[in-house]
Formats: structure tokens, C-alpha cells, sequence
């Protein structure tokens, strides 16, 4: 599987990962050859095989309907690089 | 998205025309509405609204490092009991995924969700427009995680982020597209409401935005392929809903008819201008990249359990309807007012209850709701008890008063309270039925009046005027059945 | 006094029991150790003395009183994926900056409640990605073991301790912890524990909880313990192990008592011996590594059973999609909005993309990628949904194989510690290290390293045993037979003390 250069730039920017010119050069060489050496699981027959969805075999854990927390914004907030008043202070977003 | 039933041919009444000939708009909705509860549908902060930022968020909520959802079970329950009242399949095995994308107001940088295999399969929605009925297609309905919220208008350069709605549980319920109109689209989503608010699974407050709708529009002429859709965002009204349609179609059209072609994309609707424009900015690079959250696990149902909850769902809106036709000999139309709300229809049943149901019903609709929304109060703020209205009805029923007099002893009771029946005794509002007292009043009136009972034997609609001036003289105490059958006999006529 | 460093976890417990020593000499002896030897090997990214100091102390209060608990006064190492409560907890990554969790993993919970004294956070690879402990943001640890020369001394190569819980290892090898903490996503607690002559074991996944702890690959991550000793690694494991509440995969099912079982031998127990683990390029020193396991077992009372795993070649590249796309999703919220480091740029995409770009190091950004490539629109059934099927095959291989066997031995690692920056230049060199250790994640059961030799440098190497779910009593016993026959291994020389 050859990945392109502009196939390299769409997933890191799907991935919000700045890169530069020159690793978006060496990243296709990377992503190439670990494509490549994955691409073997295509020698496994899967035809009638279901995909494996769970490693514990017990049933789904659940919580009662109860409120147990909350009321810790200073605790929340405490290692944010920028809050006020317990709220989170984020680059200005566009809508 | 496919539609649910072979093609019947567009109605001309819900055609638009262009310059071109008549278009048919086809609607289908995504409404997402909030899961009843008292936590949130992966952490234990609580679901209340309008408390201060982020004081309703866990470290899971907040997505901190290594911290890991529990799913709420009453919240699972909440989903089975819609898609129980929506009659549509419940799967047994159901997977939760994640949905990835950045925003700031997603702290995980993904969203747990239902994509493959939601909760609840295919089920139906039964509407009526203007005494049509139509039968809407649900595609399916999954549960997922509410986003924060961001304020922009705080500062100049930064966006503010409060996480309390962050993780709340939603119901996303998907419609076929299978309506025509906007009044169709409307009508769909106040039933929906209605039926989510019977079932106890959502309290339908759009004000809040705990019940709002993606809305999807497209255009074609009429029996030709499906248009190409646009999604409007978010419409969190009723009325917002059927204006965005009517907008949108037009816009679609003129495009289509100036040549145009229609982009698949997703718009919000601006109520101010009357106008959907385009979220260009959202759309960029949408990839999702859904898969299997490996945080949790399938969620397993057993058959006994969703037969349970099925067992102890509340009587829906439909059966009550046709019970109240039946029970009760309303009209379709009056018996739609009472269910529209499971309060209303309660109280109605409680007035109802071993009486003249059809004239329950006229003082329930008429007065008491009339009533109600002049002064703006909700049922269950009304100042008059449901066996206080019936206790006026049986005053009514029995002859003890005259649906005049029952008019002012309903605003007694209203203003005052107390028992209808000791208020009625207590003022002398009891009516006259005393056929010797009747006949004085009579006489008195016959004799005031001879040009008028020349007239009244030449014209016998006079006789209304008479039995008015009795009624008058009596203070509304007398019977006008008595009255009348009195002045026939009198007058000759 | 002797150097109280140098005991095992099980002689310190009964040392302090016995009073030969306080809980707070233990402790200082070891502060000493990582103040005179942490600078030569880097385990430890964060000592925590005076939090050490306090634990201790309490420990000496219960101790006198006889209220002791399992692990009471014991020091211990505690890997930085785990939160600590109140001190700086990153993963080992730029991008945590200084975040300071106002919670406590449930696994670190457990083993202070036992009375364990934690010395410090210990170093690992960023995001415990990588198996040299290359890639941390604090820098490379160095193994206390050295090659020697043909010339009979010992070379100056700087060892790797395997990886990601290099710090782990490490510290354990080189007497600056009794055990430590650790997980284990593809092999990230055997490996460094067969390159550095310890004892790790990852538990069957869902029994120890991932709550509090940084995640990886969620389907694969498992806590364990690094230890001197495979009855250190039973008493550990007791106490970290157990049902959470607050992790759905976490399995409500009794602990056993480990340490129990460990005198119990394995007679007539059924060991397997995998072909496919006999790859091509296989050291002879490895091969005879094994060889001498199958000897020593069978001389103890098991039997032996050639077996087949007909999968076992393709669970490192399934692997490398499955870890790399669910760390893909974990590492989103690592985004510089709520904790960590910001880089501002001009509008919030640059700041995202700043943030992370500058925040994450060369190999996490490279699975990323990887990961996101993997899961995106297209590709998700070629790769992802592909690699969750030969799981499942690797899976049903090994509950074939139980139908004739109890227990598997293999190889931990096809080869010895390598020298820092020998396999840091090929993702795919490096990731073949995980060869041995990453199918029994893939199938999430219990795997245990117990170190068996050295190689023709003089550096240990591991064999690995494989157990079924949930039975890791028969990992501790049969590991306890190789112990027996093949000794402990310690390392010759404490070249890293200064002063």
C-alpha cells in the first residue's frame, strides 16, 4: 500500500498533528512499509469469521441511576491552562 | 436511507409550485431528545439543568486521563421503554462506538454512540394532518452522549466551555423520509413529543434543548428519484421546524430551477433573517472513523427484561384516544385535545369518571382549558381540582343549576375554591324548578309585554325573548326547559 | 547492617515482621539508593521521598501496634501511566506538562491500601509505546546490566531495559524498589523483565482494573507487577488484582491467594509447546533457553506436548492496527483544551494542531497516524475490522490448544537486550520485540516472564508461560519450578551507584 503525500496531510490533519514538509515526506516511506507488512492479514480466510468485539466474557458492568458526582469545577478546572469562573478558556471557536 | 412503503402518489395540496411545474419536499428527521434521568448516561454527576459551569461533571465527564464510562442502566431502560412505545424492535445485542472528531466542548475527541447496531430497530409513528392519517417510518433510535457547551460571546478572542450537558444521555430517534410537508414534519415531532412524555423517557422541553431536531430536505418532481438532501442543524422549535422546511425547499428549488445543482451539506436555520445558510466550516473533512468502543462491552438484553418493561409501559396516546371514543362517545377531535397531554387526559378521566363523559369533556376543553390558557397555567397548576369539575358537572346533570349558573359557580370556584355542591346550597344557585313560582314569573312578563305576545303568536321565535326575560327575572335560577314548555302552553304556540 | 536494598519483596516482609528493621530504614535505604543511583539509569522520573517517608512511618505505627497489612512498609516503584493523587502524573509525555490528578489509580489504591510505600514515579515509554524505553520524554533508562566484552570486562553499551515499563524493570533489577507497578500492552511487562533478569507477569485482561491508569490500547492494556521474584510477583499481583465498579471490563470474580499455590510443582500438569514460535533467525542461545525450560519441566513431573497455534504469525500485524487504532481515539483527548500543554496557534485547528505536534514524540505521533489512517472512511474493513477477525482466530487457536494442554512455555523475546539506539532507527525492527508476548494480549490471557539464563554477553534472558483465563495460580507454580532450577539472577556489579 503506497501512501501519497496528500493522503499523509488528510490523516494528519484528522488527527490534529501539524507536520512538516519534510516528515510528510519521511511519514509516507513509514506508513508505506507498516501498510505493507500488515497487508500479510490479507493471507487469512475471515470469509465466515466475526470480528472480536469483547476480551472479557462477562456482561456489561452498569451504574444505578444515582448521582454520586460532580460539584468538584475547582477540581475540574484546577490543571487547565487557561480557565475563569470554572470555565474551561479555549481559542476562540468559529462557528 | 430508503423510504418504508411503495410510493403513493404526491398529494397536489402539499406540491409547491416553481416555474418550472410542482415540486414535493421529502422530510426526514433525527430527533434528539434527552434521556429522563437522574445521571448522566456514563458517570454518576447529575443531569440538571442550568447549574453552575461545570459544577455537573465527573472526571469522566471531563475526560482526565485513564478514567473510563459505567453505562447508567435506567438510562439503557429509558431507550427499550421508547422503542417499546414506538413499536419497533428492540435488539437484544446492541454496541456502543465512538464517533471521533475535535471540538472543544467534546473532551474525549470522540463521542460514545450507536452506529452498526443501535438499541432499537424499525418502528412506526402514527400522525394525523388535518383529519388525515399518515403512518411515519422510525429507521431506528440509539443512545449517545451529549457534546458540552461553548459561549463565544464571553471575550473577543476566546470561547468559554462548560462540560454540565457533557455526557447527559440522548436518544437519537431517526425518521424515514417519509414525509411530505412541513405541517407533516410537525405534526410527526409533536407526536413524538407527546408519546416521549407519556412514556416518562423525555420531558420534550425544547426551550432547553432537551428535545431538538436535525431536519433533512430535499426536492424532487413529483414521482421522480429522491433530491439531494441538505441537513438543517439543530431546530429547536415546533414552529422553527415547519418554517425551516418551507425556507429550504424554496431555496432548493430556485437553485434546481436556475440550473442548478444541490450540495449535500449541512445548514442551520437562522429564524431571525428566515433563512438557512450553509455551516461550511463544520463540514470540512468529516471522518468519523466509528468503531467499537473498546471500553465497554456489547450491551446484552434478555428477552424477560424488555417483556418486563414492555409489561409496565404506560397507556399510549393512540389507545387512549380510541378508549375515550369509545369509553366515552367523544369525537375524534375532542378525544385528540385530551391525550395530547397525559395530565390533561387524566384529569379528564378523573372528571369523567361515572359521569356524562361527552359533557365532561365540553367543560374540560372548554372552560377549564380556555381558562387555563388565558392565564397561562399548565394542569397541573389549576386552581380547580378535577372533583371539584365534576362535582359541577353532576350540579349540571342532575338539573340542580343551569349551565349558565354552573358558568358562574365555575368561576366562584376557580377565584374561591371550596365545594361546588355547599356553594351552590349556601348562595341560592339552585335553580328554579318550582312550576308554580315559573308560572308567576311568566304571567308577570306576559302581562309587561302585550304588544309582545301579539307578536310572539304571529312569530313564535319570539318565544326565546320571553324565556330570556324569565331567566333575567329570575336571576338564571329558573329551568329554561320548564320555562319554555310554561310559555308555549300560555302563549298558545 | 546488611544492604536491605537487596532483599527480595517476600524478606523484607517478614524482615519487618520479625522487626529486624523499620519500615522507615527500608525506606530510607532505598531513597539513598535512587539518590546515588537514579542518575546513571534514569528509572525513576519523579522520587517522591517525603510522601515515601510519610507511608513508611504510618507502616511503623501498624507494624508496632500488629496491624499489618499484606504489603505493610514494603517499597515500591510505581509506573508514571498510573495517576497519582496529588503528584505530577504525564505518561512520560511532553504533552501531559504538569498535570497533577486529584485522583488515584484503583490499582495504586489497592497497593496502598496494603500498606505499600511508594517511592516515586518511575520512567516509560511516552504513552508506553515502545519496547527500549526510547521514547520517553524524560529520556532513555538505562539497563543495569552490561554486556561483557570478548574481552571478558564489562562494555560501556548502554543497555535498553526493554520497554514501555523500562523504568519498572529497572528499578527492580538495580535494587531501587522491592517491585514495582507496570502494564502490559503488547509485551510491555515481560519484555523488560526478560531483559533485565526480573520476574513480570500480565494478568488475564479484566482482572486487574484500568481504572486511573493512562490508556494505551483499551482492549489490550493489562496492569502487573515487576518483581525480584516469582513469590514477590504472587504477593503483588494478590493485592492489585480484584473486581472495580468504576471499569466495565474489569471481571467480579474472586483473587486467589497466589502465594499459596507456589510450593505445589507440576506434576502431571500438560505443557505446550507452540511450533509457530520456532521462527526463522531464532538465536541458538534462545532455542537452548527453551530447550532447558521444556528439561526442567519435564523433570519436575509435566508433561510435554507439541501444539499448534496456526495464527500466532499474524497477531504482531494485527497488533500493529488493533493498538495503534484504539490509542488513535484514547490520545484525542489529549488536545491542550483542559490539562497539559497548549501551544497557541492562530485559530483553534493550529492550536490543536500545534499542541499535539509539539506535545507528542516522533513514535506516538507515528501510531497516530497510523491509527487514524487504519479507522478512516474506506479502510476500516480492509484494516481494523480485518485485524478484530484474526483476533478472534488467534483466540479460538488458544481454546483449542486448552482442550490438551494446562499450561504453554515459550521464549519470552527472540533475543537479549540490545544497545539504546540499535533498533530506535526501524519501527519495524523494533516492533518484531513483541513477537513472543503480543499474542496472549491479543487473546487476553495471562503471560509471566521468569528469567531462565544469561546469554553468551552475559545479559538474562526469559522464558514466558501462557495460561488460560483467569488461571494465573498455574503461571505462578510452574514459574516457581523454572525459578527453582534455574536460580536468580542478579546483576554483578552496582557500576551505577555514585558517591
Amino acid at each position: 500500500m503506497q501512501v501519497d503525500e496528500a493522503t499523509v496531510r488528510r490523516i494528519a490533519r484528522l488527527a490534529r498533528i501539524r507536520i512538516s514538509d519534510e516528515e510528510a515526506q519521511s511519514l509516507q516511506g513509514e506508513l508505506s512499509g507498516i501498510l505493507d507488512w500488515v497487508a500479510q492479514l490479507d493471507d487469512v480466510d475471515t470469509v465466515s469469521v466475526e470480528p472480536m468485539t469483547r476480551v472479557a466474557a462477562h456482561a456489561l458492568t452498569m451504574r444505578e441511576d444515582v448521582i454520586t458526582d460532580g460539584n468538584i469545577a475547582g477540581i475540574v478546572t484546577a490543571n487547565a491552562p487557561l480557565s475563569e469562573d470554572h470555565f474551561f478558556v479555549v481559542p476562540k471557536v468559529v462557528e | 436511507m430508503s423510504s418504508s412503503k411503495s410510493e403513493a402518489a404526491a398529494k397536489p395540496s402539499n406540491l409547491i409550485s416553481g416555474d418550472t411545474g410542482d415540486w414535493e419536499v421529502v422530510i426526514g428527521l433525527e430527533v434528539h431528545a434527552q434521556v429522563a434521568s437522574n445521571a448522566k448516561l456514563f458517570s454518576g454527576a447529575s443531569t440538571e439543568y442550568g447549574a453552575e459551569p461545570n459544577s455537573h461533571v465527573s472526571l469522566v465527564d471531563a475526560a482526565m486521563p485513564g478514567m473510563l464510562p459505567v453505562i447508567n442502566r435506567e438510562c439503557v431502560a429509558q431507550a427499550i421503554r421508547t422503542g417499546l412505545g414506538l413499536n419497533a424492535q428492540v435488539n437484544l445485542k446492541s454496541i456502543f462506538d465512538r464517533k471521533n472528531y475535535f471540538y472543544p466542548d467534546l473532551p474525549q475527541g470522540y463521542q460514545i454512540s450507536q452506529y452498526k447496531q443501535p438499541v432499537v430497530g424499525e418502528g412506526k409513528i402514527e400522525i394525523d394532518v388535518d383529519g388525515e392519517a399518515l403512518t411515519v417510518g422510525v429507521e431506528r433510535l440509539h443512545l449517545e452522549q451529549d457534546a458540552g457547551k461553548s459561549l463565544h460571546d464571553q471575550h473577543p478572542d476566546y470561547s468559554y466551555v462548560d462540560l454540565n450537558r457533557s455526557g447527559v444521555a440522548l436518544m437519537e430517534i431517526v425518521s424515514k423520509p417519509d414525509m411530505r410537508s412541513a405541517k407533516q414534519a410537525q405534526a410527526y415531532v409533536t407526536k413524538l413529543r407527546t408519546i416521549l412524555r407519556y412514556l416518562g423517557t423525555c420531558d420534550g422541553d425544547m426551550e432547553k434543548g432537551n428535545l431538538r431536531a436535525d431536519v433533512n430536505v430535499s426536492v424532487r418532481k413529483p414521482g421522480t428519484e429522491l433530491g439531494t438532501r441538505c441537513e438543517i442543524k439543530n431546530v429547536n422549535s415546533i414552529r422553527f421546524i415547519g418554517q425551516a422546511i418551507e425556507v429550504e425547499a424554496r431555496r432548493q428549488i430556485e437553485i434546481i430551477e436556475d440550473g442548478g445543482k444541490i450540495d449535500q451539506e449541512t445548514r442551520l436555520f437562522d429564524p431571525a433573517r428566515g433563512e438557512t445558510r450553509s455551516m461550511r466550516s463544520k463540514e470540512e473533512a468529516h471522518d468519523y472513523r466509528y468503531f467499537p468502543d473498546p471500553d465497554l462491552l456489547p450491551l446484552e438484553l434478555k428477552q424477560d427484561y424488555v417483556d418486563g418493561l414492555q409489561q409496565h409501559l404506560p397507556e399510549l396516546p393512540d389507545e387512549k384516544r380510541s378508549r375515550f371514543m369509545k369509553d366515552f362517545g367523544l369525537s375524534a377531535y375532542d378525544a385528540n385535545v385530551l391525550v395530547a397531554e397525559r395530565p390533561s387526559a387524566d384529569y379528564f378521566e378523573q372528571v369523567a369518571q361515572g359521569r356524562d363523559g361527552k359533557l365532561a369533556a365540553n367543560w374540560v376543553i372548554n372552560e377549564l382549558f380556555g381558562r387555563l390558557n388565558k392565564e397561562g397555567k399548565d394542569i397541573a397548576a389549576s386552581p380547580m381540582s378535577a372533583d371539584q369539575l365534576g362535582s359541577i358537572v353532576d350540579l349540571i346533570s342532575s338539573n340542580a343549576i343551569s349551565g349558565k349558573i354552573a358558568k358562574d359557580l365555575f368561576e366562584i370556584v376557580w377565584s374561591e375554591g371550596g365545594d361546588p355542591a355547599t356553594i351552590v346550597e349556601a348562595r341560592g344557585m339552585k335553580q328554579v324548578t318550582d312550576t308554580g313560582a315559573l308560572e308567576k314569573a311568566v304571567d308577570d312578563i306576559i302581562a309587561a309585554n302585550p304588544d309582545k305576545v301579539e307578536q310572539a303568536k304571529a312569530k313564535p321565535s319570539m318565544l326565546g325573548w320571553f324565556v330570556g326575560q324569565v331567566m333575567k327575572g329570575t336571576g338564571g335560577k329558573a329551568n329554561p326547559a320548564a320555562v319554555n314548555e310554561i310559555l308555549k302552553q300560555k302563549l298558545g304556540i | 547492617m546488611t544492604d536491605l536494598t537487596k532483599l527480595t519483596l517476600s524478606q523484607a516482609r517478614d524482615g519487618l515482621v520479625a522487626k529486624k528493621f523499620s519500615a522507615r530504614e527500608l525506606t530510607d535505604s532505598f531513597l539513598t539508593a535512587i539518590d546515588k543511583g537514579n542518575a546513571a539509569l534514569n528509572a525513576y522520573v519523579l522520587p517522591t521521598p517525603e510522601h515515601a517517608r510519610a507511608q513508611a512511618d504510618e507502616s511503623d505505627k501498624r507494624l508496632k501496634s500488629g496491624n499489618a497489612r499484606p504489603l505493610e512498609g514494603l517499597p515500591l516503584g510505581n509506573k508514571d501511566l498510573f495517576c497519582t493523587n496529588g503528584i505530577r502524573t504525564t505518561a512520560c509525555s511532553k504533552i501531559l506538562g504538569n498535570f497533577v490528578p486529584a485522583y488515584e489509580s484503583t490499582v495504586g489504591q489497592n497497593l496502598w491500601n496494603a500498606g505499600g510505600v511508594m517511592l516515586g514515579k518511575l520512567n516509560n515509554d511516552e504513552f508506553a509505546m515502545g519496547s527500549s524505553n526510547e521514547t520517553s520524554a524524560f529520556g532513555n533508562v538505562v539497563s543495569p546490566w552490561r554486556r561483557i566484552g570478548k574481552n571478558g570486562k564489562p562494555s560501556t553499551d548502554k543497555l535498553v531495559p526493554g520497554g514501555s515499563s523500562g523504568g519498572s524493570s529497572a528499578a527492580v533489577a538495580a535494587d531501587l524498589c522491592l517491585a514495582a507497578t507496570a502494564t502490559d500492552t503488547g509485551g510491555s511487562i515481560r519484555q523488560p523483565a526478560a531483559l533485565t533478569g526480573t520476574v513480570g507477569i500480565k494478568p488475564t485482561y479484566g482482572r486487574c482494573s484500568r481504572w486511573g491508569i493512562v490508556a494505551f490500547a483499551s482492549s489490550l492494556d493489562q496492569a502487573g507487577p515487576i518483581t525480584k521474584t516469582v513469590r514477590d510477583a504472587a504477593m503483588m499481583l494478590k493485592v492489585m488484582a480484584g473486581h472495580d465498579a468504576k471499569d466495565s471490563t474489569s471481571v467480579d470474580m474472586p483473587v486467589p491467594d497466589y502465594e499459596a499455590v507456589l510450593g505445589k510443582g507440576v506434576k502431571g500438569l500438560r505443557v505446550g509447546v507452540p511450533n509457530e514460535y520456532r521462527v526463522d533467525g531464532m538465536s541458538a542461545e534462545v532455542q537452548k533457553l527453551w530447550d532447558d525450560g521444556i528439561a526442567w519441566l519435564k523433570a519436575a513431573g509435566a508433561t510435554i506436548h507439541d501444539i499448534s497455534l496456526p495464527h500466532t504469525k499474524y497477531a504482531l500485524p494485527a497488533y500493529y492496527i488493533v493498538a495503534p487504532a484504539e490509542a488513535s481515539s484514547n490520545l484525542a483527548r489529549y488536545d491542550g483544551m483542559r490539562y497539559g500543554l497548549r501551544v497557541n496557534g492562530s485559530n483553534l485547528t493550529e492550536t490543536y494542531e500545534q499542541t499535539r505536534a509539539e506535545g507528542f514524540g516522533k513514535e506516538v505521533r507515528r501510531r497516530i497516524l497510523i491509527g487514524t489512517y487504519v479507522l478512516s472512511a474506506g479502510y476500516y474493513d480492509a484494516y481494523y475490522l480485518k485485524a478484530q477477525k484474526v483476533r478472534t482466530l488467534i483466540k479460538r487457536d488458544f481454546d483449542d490448544a486448552w482442550n490438551t494442554v494446562d499450561v504453554m512455555l515459550t521464549p519470552t523475546t527472540p533475543s537479549p537486550a540490545f544497545a539504546a539506539g540499535e533498533k530506535s532507527g526501524d519501527p519495524l525492527a523494533m516492533y518484531l520485540e513483541d513477537i513472543f508476548t503480543v499474542t496472549v494480549n491479543m487473546a487476553g490471557l495471562p503471560g509471566i516472564s521468569v528469567p531462565a539464563g544469561l546469554s553468551s554477553q552475559g545479559t538474562p534472558l526469559g522464558l514466558q508461560l501462557i495460561g488460560k483465563p483467569f488461571d494465573e495460580e498455574t503461571l505462578f507454580r510452574t514459574a516457581q519450578v523454572i525459578e527453582d532450577a534455574a536460580g536468580r539472577f542478579a546483576v554483578p556489579d552496582r557500576w551505577w551507584i555514585k558517591g
